[in-house]
């Protein structure tokens, strides 16, 4: 047995020993369930903050107008097509008649024919006139009977009663040519205001039923935003504030805009506050009605009080409120929260002072005896 | 007096310590294996806790909302609401499926929070980086272990949502980490289809003489607008006010109410009974056999090493040796393989663990169960070898 031999043998056994036995320790402190919970503190502070509110609508007109016919019938010329701008009064298209021409040249010719009519029984009249003057005249040199004057007088009563019956006539007559022009003019499809047709619904040669829409055409300069907000969050929502609104298809580009009312009827199902939010100034490439839009309405700044992150807002026990970091450990304050803005800061009414500090992140659920170790961040490190 | 078993171990200690740590490993495996059983329970027990309900109120006669797909209509939540002993209730959605970011897609459970703020139940009870949800709508708070980061843009079906903020161990009952979106924008992801889809859909109504009616004008518009809106959630997550009993304010909820309401002790039967209960088996019954290899293989090693020295042992035998000091000394180095054995296992299984896809749960009573089942291992495995260095001839320390 040689003593220094020995010595190094020992010596490399503990090299190796040591090391394994320190790490093992460090395992069990540092691992599982009883290793420390990493979390991060912040600092209340005391500061104003300009709560917004968010909700998404679609591009909407305010005034459409859907152009059809009032009775059913067949197109015959539509002129109008999507894109297209048209004044108002314009001529876009024309339903199908069908016999309705030959109907008024017909009522033309009975117009015709009753004025005809009409004149014939004025000239009886006269005559039948002349004949009782002649008569009345021949009867008072007593040259004639009496029978025959009355004869005359009463020929020129019925020349009258024909008369009156053919002015009559005449009228009815143009009266009925006048409601089929009327009819006729129905079929003629008018545009009632200037704007941009957004629809054909129909093409030349479709039959359509009274009340439908041939055609739709929008006031462009009236596009707003049918907004939804949902109503937890919609506190402090007014006519008037501006608003912001992002189109789907321009994420990048900010429209500015002006919440024109608040719809008095919500949407009960939806839980959702309806507004309409017109644009400032329309973009010079006119959005797509349906497109969809976020908005965002900014509020007015609110006075200054103690603010948080959203982020360090827990539940426990039941109760809202934040881990309050002290030096003898942690302790859960429950807090009476205020308004809030986008961007994740809360406001406490009630609970915390500027300067306390609270648990901001957290590796996992925090109670009472936890053991907290604090970071700067806790992101960058796997679980 | 020196310890025999000592100055052995000294005579030969690289190779002591390789068959220790090479044992080492295997006995890190079977406590990984133990890991991941426990991971896979805690799986279930954090989805619940993460959810901070007291009650579970999903449609009649499902297993919902984890283990079985539930549909309820998403009004219902205000006569839960109003029911005694309710502190919260909100409306609650939970669908597994891809969401994409950029070039890659990660599979995701994608969890629809009912607006209000956090602390209220649903809501991802912590955060690692970043904030809670404001908008509501296209912002998500997303598991850490989706790989993404604050600010990404991640698409779920049509929408992009940004991504606000970060947490962690937020998992469904699969291990699959949660994302966390408004419940209006996860309904509509619930029920939307693409692009391709919804057209055809429409195109297949459109074909359909008894919505398309040339007699009746805006029918089908009416019903294209009924088929692109989803009322239903899949669950109510119901806070109890203190001291309430969970039966009472379940049993009228369930009687009057025609819903199926669990608690917290039956969430956790199904979620470990029914829905982990064939993987965890299967875990199970690898960890036993894992066990049985690893027994028999300390005993395999701790006879080689005997039959080894068996030359000396004969030695020590002819000058006289006491049987107890011999078996004494085979005992100890046993347990000291063990020891080594375990705490190299134990080193290796913490280390592994985080690399794991799946959550690995180390818990110190598993260690310590681990501890003495490799120590009782050792010692039974060392009695073979003590019964064949007791019945050496002492003869053969000269002889051969």
């Amino acid at each position: 047995m040689t003593f220094p031999r020995l010595q190094a043998r020992t010596l490399a056994v503990l090299v190796v020993v040591l090391p394994l036995l320190a790490l093992f320790v460090y395992v069990g402190a540092r691992s599982g369930p009883l290793a420390p919970v990493k979390v991060t503190v912040s600092t209340v502070e005391s500061r104003s903050i300009t709560p917004a509110v968010f909700g998404i609508g679609t591009v909407q007109a305010r005034y459409t107008y859907r152009i059809g016919a009032t009775v059913p019938g067949r197109i015959a010329t539509l002129n109008a097509d999507v894109g297209d701008r048209v004044s108002a009064g314009q001529l876009l298209g024309e339903l199908d008649g069908v016999d309705l021409d030959e109907r008024l040249a017909a009522l033309q010719a009975g117009v015709k024919s009753s004025q005809a009519n009409l004149r014939k029984a004025e000239t009886s009249r006269d005559f039948a006139r002349a004949q009782v003057r002649r008569y009345d005249a021949l009867l008072q040199i007593q040259s004639t009977s009496e029978e025959v004057a009355a004869l005359k007088r009463q020929e020129l009563a019925v020349a009258e009663a024909v008369l009156v019956a053919a002015k009559e006539d005449t009228l009815r007559l143009q009266a009925e040519r006048e409601a089929l022009q009327a009819q006729r003019n129905h079929l003629r499809l008018l545009a009632p205001a200037a704007g941009l047709v957004v629809a054909r619904h129909f093409d030349p040669g479709t039959t359509v039923l009274a009340g439908q829409a041939v055609v739709e055409i929008i006031d462009p300069a009236s596009l707003w935003v049918h907004t939804r907000f949902d109503q937890v969050s919609a506190e402090g929502l007014a006519a008037g504030l501006p608003a912001e609104i992002v189109l789907r298809s321009a994420p990048g580009s900010l429209l500015n805009g002006r919440v024109l009312r608040i719809e008095p009827l919500a949407d009960e199902i939806t839980e959702e506050l309806l507004a309409k939010v017109a644009f400032t100034t329309l973009p010079p490439a006119l959005p797509p009605v349906g497109e969809l839009a976020e908005v965002t309405v900014q509020l007015a700044a609110l006075p200054a009080t103690p603010v948080i992150s959203n982020a360090a807002v827990r539940s426990y026990k039941g109760q809202r409120g934040v881990w309050k970091y002290q030096a003898g450990g942690l302790e859960f304050v429950s807090l009476q929260l205020g308004r809030s803005d986008l961007q994740g800061h809360v406001q406490v009414l009630q609970g915390l002072a500027a300067g306390d500090q609270v648990v901001l992140y957290s590796e996992k659920v925090l109670s009472a005896g936890t053991r907290i170790d604090i970071t700067d961040q806790l992101t960058g490190q796997q679980p | 007096m020196i310890s025999l078993a000592g100055r052995d171990i000294l005579h030969s200690w690289g190779k002591f310590i390789f068959t220790g740590i090479g044992l080492g490993l295997l006995i890190g495996v079977t406590l990984t294996m133990a890991g991941v059983y426990r991971g896979m329970v805690d799986d279930g027990k954090v989805l619940l806790d993460n959810s901070g309900a007291d009650l579970w109120v999903v449609q009649q006669d499902t297993l919902g909302p984890y283990a079985e797909s539930s549909g309820i209509p998403d009004t219902l939540w205000r006569s839960v609401r109003i029911m005694p002993g309710v502190a919260d209730a909100v409306n609650v959605t939970y669908l597994t499926m891809q969401v994409r970011q950029a070039e890659r897609d990660v599979r995701a459970m994608v969890v629809g929070v009912h607006a209000g703020g956090p602390g209220i139940p649903g809501w991802p009870p912590y955060l690692l980086a970043g904030r809670q949800i404001t908008r509501g709508h296209y912002e998500a708070v997303a598991d850490i272990a989706t790989g993404f980061t604050l600010g990404d843009e991640i698409t779920i079906r049509r929408h992009r949502y940004q991504v606000v903020g970060l947490t962690r161990r937020m998992v469904s009952s699969g291990g699959d980490p949660m994302v966390f979106i408004p419940l209006k924008d996860a309904q509509e992801a619930q029920f939307l289809k693409d692009n391709d889809a919804i057209l055809r859909q429409r195109r297949s109504t459109a074909a359909n003489p008894q919505f398309n009616r040339p007699a009746v004008p805006g029918l089908l518009e009416a019903v294209t607008a009924s088929q692109t809106h989803n009322p239903s959630v899949n669950a109510v997550l119901v806070r109890l006010l203190p001291g309430v009993s969970a039966h009472d304010v379940a049993e009228p909820i369930r009687r009057w109410k025609h819903l199926t309401v669990y608690d917290r002790p039956q969430m956790e039967a199904i979620l470990i009974g029914k829905l982990i209960a064939t993987s965890s088996r299967q875990i199970g019954m690898f960890l036993v056999i894992l066990a049985l290899v690893s027994a028999a293989i300390v005993a395999f090693i701790i006879y080689t090493l005997t039959m080894d020295k068996i030359r000396e042992i004969a030695v020590l035998k002819l000058i006289g040796t006491r049987n107890r000091t011999i078996a004494g000394m085979i005992l100890q180095q046993a347990m000291v393989l063990g020891l080594i054995g375990f705490v190299v296992g134990k080193i290796s299984a913490t280390f592994a663990a985080p690399m794991f896809p799946k959550y690995v749960l180390l818990l110190p009573i598993d260690s310590m169960l681990g501890f003495l089942a490799v120590m009782v291992i050792c010692v039974l495995a060392s009695v073979v070898a003590i019964r064949m260095a007791l019945n050496v001839d002492p003869a053969e320390a000269i002889g051969g």
